[in-house]
């Protein structure tokens, strides 16, 4: 009898402390999922829920708004450049940051960095660094002699300019990996050196399994924010040239804040969770095979 | 025998210098832009597009910072932005560390089904509950304030909670026991036991958050609507006009959002390498 009283007052002292998450959970969280979906299915200007129109959203953007296939077309497009991109760049990051020398975390550092400026603020450099005209990475190719494209203002080269920016964040992940790398236990390689294992051999048969729960992680989160690229498009090239980066969010944040459609963009929302989760859970289920974690050791 | 130990001291001389001379190039390409960015903050504007380029102007412009700062209200930005920063930073500290201690060291039995729901809402996409909470904040009459940006930090923040839950369960209960045994209450373990032995996790979420403000876009981007309530990161726009940017400004006015980061990296590099730690082992 008593024991069940101690337990009844350690579960309420548990909600008690874990009440501003709770409290945070049903505000900022339940509802406004329940909302959202609700909206979905109206024709809802931010005021007023003017008319309740069934999945009526959700048809006319797939079936008739030109905008919404070119905000999905140019989001799966940029997503699958800059995710395997990001992990290969990141990777060989890791990798090459792993190396033994004394100078080593000067390396590290000057690679580090540009990932924590702030995404605001890339975007203007990057706007500026790639001018077409003046821009210092076009002055570079033309000094080995390419004559360089006109970047973000060049439809074919815009989306394309949105993916090479966002490497030169790579530092944050290629961090994690080099963590992860160094939590590799030696013995391992120290065995294939007496078998007489190639680099090659040691990469792809121990480091690489070794870190694969990162890698698979690195990968999902990527993927999430990749659903979500906005702010170099919103900064750098306002969707443009000719909506060649009119990103989904870019597409939905106009459809709310710009052209009074919450209903729309609620629709929108909710079919950008449905690809996300779907996405997501994908790769969680094909990557059962190639990621390795090891037994119960932590 | 010989041979072979010599050829593999030769390959990894080769890698070591190899892998320099990559590490080099790769670390300037990395901090170029950022050098671009300062040498175009002190040109003159007939320099910005100089060919061949200018890579130190000299005399350097340092009255380009002064025109920047005066050409928007950037120290009113500036005191909005800290506003932001300072209070999101209190209230995860407040209300995150509450939780992860619930989660950690409270042997309730929910609590492990509530670290699932808190993980599963960070796979949550902003959009979604992006305009419901627009619409509430708006009837609250909170929209153009930062409200809308400060008192959700209050009510915690699941990736913090995470990383904090993560670091208290490395405390051993044997110290809280003890406190508890001499009759403290959990709240007074939570403060003076647990809350003493966690600055540096207590360090490492107060930067996060800091970046997190100090970056945010899209955030600011809906709730802040007259110019005069703007954080850095939406005023800095107003250096551009439909047609025309003013580089040397622009470049000016950014190399001073970025400085703060910089610095405090340089200070702080070892809390910053600790988080990258924890982080990491989300893996």
């Amino acid at each position: 009898m008593r024991k069940t009283k101690q337990e009844v007052r350690t579960t309420l002292m548990g909600l008690a402390f874990a009440s501003p998450w709770l409290i945070g959970f049903v505000l900022f969280v339940a509802y406004p999922i329940v909302a959202s979906l609700y909206y979905s299915f109206t024709e809802f200007t931010g005021l007023d829920v003017t008319g309740f129109v069934g999945f009526g959203n959700y048809v006319h953007m797939i079936s008739k708004d030109e905008l919404f296939h070119k905000s999905l077309y140019n989001t799966l497009y940029y997503l699958s450049l800059a995710v395997p991109l990001g992990l290969v760049v990141a990777l060989v990051l890791a990798l090459l940051l792993n190396l033994k020398m004394r100078e080593i975390s000067f390396y590290r550092t000057c690679v580090y960095i540009p990932n924590i400026v702030p995404a605001f603020a890339s975007s203007f450099i990057w706007l500026w660094m790639l001018n077409p005209e003046y821009g210092l990475v076009n002055l570079l190719l033309e000094k080995i002699g390419i004559w360089g494209p006109g970047w973000v203002s060049d439809p074919r080269w815009s989306k394309l300019s949105i993916v090479l920016m966002a490497q030169w964040g790579a530092g944050g992940s290629a961090m994690i990996f080099l963590a992860a790398l160094q939590d590799v236990p030696r013995s391992l390689y120290e065995v294939a050196d007496l078998d007489g294992a190639s680099s090659w051999t040691k990469l792809r048969y121990i480091t690489l399994p070794m870190i694969s729960p990162v890698i698979l992680f690195h990968v999902i989160m990527a993927l999430f924010g990749a659903f979500q690229v906005f702010t170099p498009a919103y900064i750098m090239t306002s969707g443009g040239p000719a909506n060649s980066t009119l990103f989904y969010v870019l597409y939905l944040y106009r459809n709310a804040f710009n052209y009074g459609k919450m209903g729309y963009a609620s629709a929108m929302a909710w079919l950008l969770f449905l690809l996300a989760l779907v996405t997501t859970l994908v790769v969680m289920k094909t990557s059962g095979r190639f990621v390795y974690y090891q037994g119960e050791e932590r | 025998m010989a041979s072979r130990y010599g050829s593999k001291h030769r390959r990894y001389l080769r890698g070591q210098i190899l892998g320099r001379i990559f590490l080099f190039a790769m670390s300037i390409v990395f901090l170029l832009p950022i050098l671009w960015m300062f040498t175009t903050s002190i040109k003159d504007s007939s320099q910005v597009m100089a060919y061949p380029p200018i890579w130190l102007p000299r005399p350097p412009k340092w009255e380009n910072y002064r025109i920047a700062v005066n050409a928007i209200p950037f120290v009113l930005y500036l005191r909005n932005t800290v506003t932001i920063c300072f209070f999101t930073i209190i209230g995860t500290l407040l209300s995150s560390t509450l939780v992860a201690y619930s989660l950690a060291k409270i042997p309730w039995p929910g609590r492990n089904v509530l670290l699932l729901l808190i993980l599963s809402t960070m796979m949550l996409p902003f959009p979604v509950t992006m305009i419901p909470l627009f619409v509430t904040f708006g009837r609250l009459g909170w929209v153009n304030t930062f409200k809308p940006l400060i008192v959700p930090s209050f009510l915690g923040n699941a990736f913090y909670i995470f990383l904090l839950r993560q670091f208290f369960m490395t405390i051993p209960g044997e110290l809280s026991d003890a406190a508890r045994i001499d009759g403290a209450s959990e709240l007074g373990i939570f403060r003076r036991v647990i809350l003493p032995l966690s600055k540096p996790v207590l360090a490492v979420v107060a930067l996060f958050q800091f970046l997190g403000s100090w970056n945010d876009f899209l955030g600011p981007l809906i709730y802040l609507q007259s110019n005069d309530k703007y954080t850095l990161a939406i005023g800095l726009q107003m250096y551009r006009t439909t047609n025309y940017v003013e580089w040397e400004l622009l470049m000016a006015a950014s190399t001073l959002v970025v400085i703060p980061i910089l610095v405090l990296f340089f200070f702080a590099q070892r809390t910053f390498i600790e988080g990258i730690a924890i982080t990491g082992i989300k893996g």
